[in-house]
């Protein structure tokens, strides 16, 4: 049940990735002046027939971050109360914590008028925290708890890891991109400026041309890890399923990336392609943890020996 | 409505309380943040921030030898066409406006051109001006900013007001002045508001409706003016000198031109605009 719940909770995560990409697609992000209030009303009271134009999207954004917030709360204390690994109650709580400073970021990018610094960071929170959920919904399945298919690979660990960081890192460039706004700063695709390299330069061109080099270099560590596995652990569902999905979704990815660029950033399209990028993210990272999993587990139970150990000696003392 | 009025006022307290906030470090190190870490610069309409707020114990104007410049603006070719604007994001602004909507971008008439703000860019450095304690004011209404293009004195309070029976925010995107981003959800609501630089030209738009803008000169002198329907001008009361003239469109650019003005003497001067080359064709 707690890992259903987890589900829904990164479930939801999704929701709200595609409701503040939105924001940004529509440029809405200061349609509403004011932050915790809205145009002076409290949040939650704020009469829907005044959801026009931009606040749509923002005021949208910023219940669905609330509601997302209060499921991060009960996710939190469920894992507190009902899972015995104490590390992943504390996993709980770094959501929660992860989730309150992305609410504050973002307050404080409306009340700064979106400065870039702010909003790549509150951008690249939001990863974080999808990584969060998508990693505690992991820690909570049947599988992960049977240690079913665990697979000991030193390599495919050190791929998959690669792999996360640098689609990590292309997203963290791709929200420097679209909080400077510098995502038409090359209008034509596949080529730039009609050649293979810009034939001139300046900081948004670079930028842009960092998200362009930065997806071939995803596509390539994505090619090599699922490539790995296919060969190599074809037998591990566990792994293999999750390689199928990062290869398509790489390929929808690039895909979305290049549409964006040819309909002058279509607002869904736009969208759809920050939202792809975190479904890219969350997926690697199914398989980095579970790459990991057999060094995962050591660790928690000589955590969990030491911690007893610890605990014992403590009673002892009293005594 | 009077629960509501507090609520805002409360909100702009807040605010204001946070641009205090910013000025004072958070928005320094922010900005400094920003710039190492992204593609800062690019095309800005500012042309002319430089000047101090005010001219401080300069020579007074003698009306008794002051004479005018005027003249129009023109503009060679065929005039774009204006971007449509489909209003639908909002039912209200639908309603207030039954016709098709377009962008007042190019507002051209037999080759004349409106909405150029025509104002004296330098020659007055030794001459000191009083601020006008007459409010400037831009209107919101229609779903449109009334007026599209205009300009006060450094200091001259800009009164801001929604005529409209729908929620605006008015955002100033100035780069020598403090940016601002107001939120007016009641019909007949005002805001006061102050720059402090001289600067051509402040942006405004709404974030609610994407498709309202508006563009404000802010100088530290009286003598500027808009191209009205004719694309005519007029500045009136300039004392004697030789001055640098500019017209500024929002999307044609900026052009200058000389002029020497004798005591009591009167100047037409004309401006033109070449049209974008794809709508001369």
């Amino acid at each position: 049940m707690l890992h259903r719940y987890a589900q829904f909770v990164a479930g939801c995560t999704v929701l709200l990735l595609l409701a503040g990409s939105l924001v940004t697609s529509t440029d809405s992000g200061l349609a509403v002046p004011d932050w915790p209030t809205t145009y002076g009303w409290n949040m939650f009271t704020f009469p829907p027939a005044k959801w026009v134009g931009g606040i749509l999207y923002e005021h949208g954004h910023r219940l669905i971050a609330s509601g997302v917030g209060v499921l991060t709360i009960a996710l939190a204390a469920w894992l507190w109360v009902a899972d015995e690994r104490r590390w992943l109650k504390w996993l709980g709580v770094a959501a929660l914590a992860a989730v309150v400073l992305q609410g504050v970021l973002g307050g404080l990018t409306v009340l700064f008028f979106l400065p870039p610094a702010i909003s790549t960071a509150h951008a690249s929170l939001a990863e974080v925290f999808f990584c969060l959920t998508i990693s505690i919904a992991l820690f909570t399945s049947p599988g992960w708890r049977r240690q079913e298919g665990v697979v000991v690979d030193s390599r495919l660990t050190r791929f998959a890891t690669v792999t996360t960081a640098v689609i990590y890192l292309q997203i963290l460039i791709g929200a420097a991109m679209r909080h400077t706004d510098a995502g038409l700063a090359i209008p034509d695709f596949p080529l730039m400026f009609g050649g293979v390299i810009p034939d001139h330069w300046d900081p948004k061109i670079a930028v842009h041309f960092a998200h362009r080099v930065g997806a071939l270099v995803v596509v390539l560590a994505s090619a090599l890890t699922s490539g790995y596995i296919s060969t190599h652990h074809a037998g591990a569902r566990r792994l293999t399923r999750p390689a199928a999905v990062l290869g398509a979704l790489v390929i929808i990815q690039v895909a979305l990336g290049a549409t964006t660029i040819l309909s002058s950033r279509n607002v869904w399209i736009n969208s759809l392609h920050v939202v792809c990028g975190a479904l890219v993210l969350a997926t690697s990272i199914v398989i980095t943890l579970r790459s990991w999993q057999a060094v995962l587990d050591r660790a928690a139970r000589a955590l969990s020996v030491q911690m007893g150990e610890r605990a014992r000696s403590k009673r002892g003392a009293v005594a | 409505m009077k629960g509501l009025l507090a609520r805002q006022i409360y909100a702009h307290f807040q605010q204001e309380k946070f641009m205090r906030l910013r000025d004072g470090w958070v928005y320094p190190l922010g900005l400094a943040c920003a710039i190492s870490l992204s593609a800062c610069g690019g095309g800005s309409s500012s042309s002319d921030s430089s000047a101090p707020a005010s001219s401080g114990g300069g020579q007074k104007v003698d009306p008794a030898t002051t004479g005018d410049v005027k003249g129009t603006v023109s503009l060679e070719g065929t005039a774009p066409r204006n971007e449509p604007i489909r209003m639908n994001a909002d039912p209200v602004c639908l309603k207030e406006n039954k016709e098709p909507q377009s962008q007042e971008t190019f507002m051209a008439a037999d080759g004349k051109l409106a909405n150029v703000f025509v104002y004296v860019k330098d020659g007055l450095s030794s001459y000191s001006f009083d601020t006008p304690t007459t409010p400037a004011t831009i209107d919101q209404k229609q779903c449109r900013y009334h007026p599209h293009v205009f300009g006060l004195q450094v200091g001259q309070p800009l009164v801001i007001l929604n005529s409209d029976p729908t929620l605006h925010n008015i955002h100033a995107l100035p780069k020598a002045n403090s940016e601002f981003n107001t939120g007016q959800p009641i019909q007949g609501m005002k805001t006061n508001h102050t720059f402090t630089k001289r600067e051509v030209m402040v942006p405004f738009k709404c974030d609610v409706h994407g498709w309202m803008n508006a563009y404000l000169g802010v100088l530290d002198h009286p003598y500027f003016a808009v191209t009205d329907a004719s694309g005519t001008f007029e500045l009136k009361g300039l004392p004697p000198g030789t001055y640098t003239i500019e017209a500024w469109h929002e999307k044609l650019g900026a052009t200058t031109q000389s002029v020497t003005l004798g005591a009591k003497e009167s100047k037409d001067v004309a401006f033109a605009f070449k049209a974008p080359a794809a709508a001369t064709n």
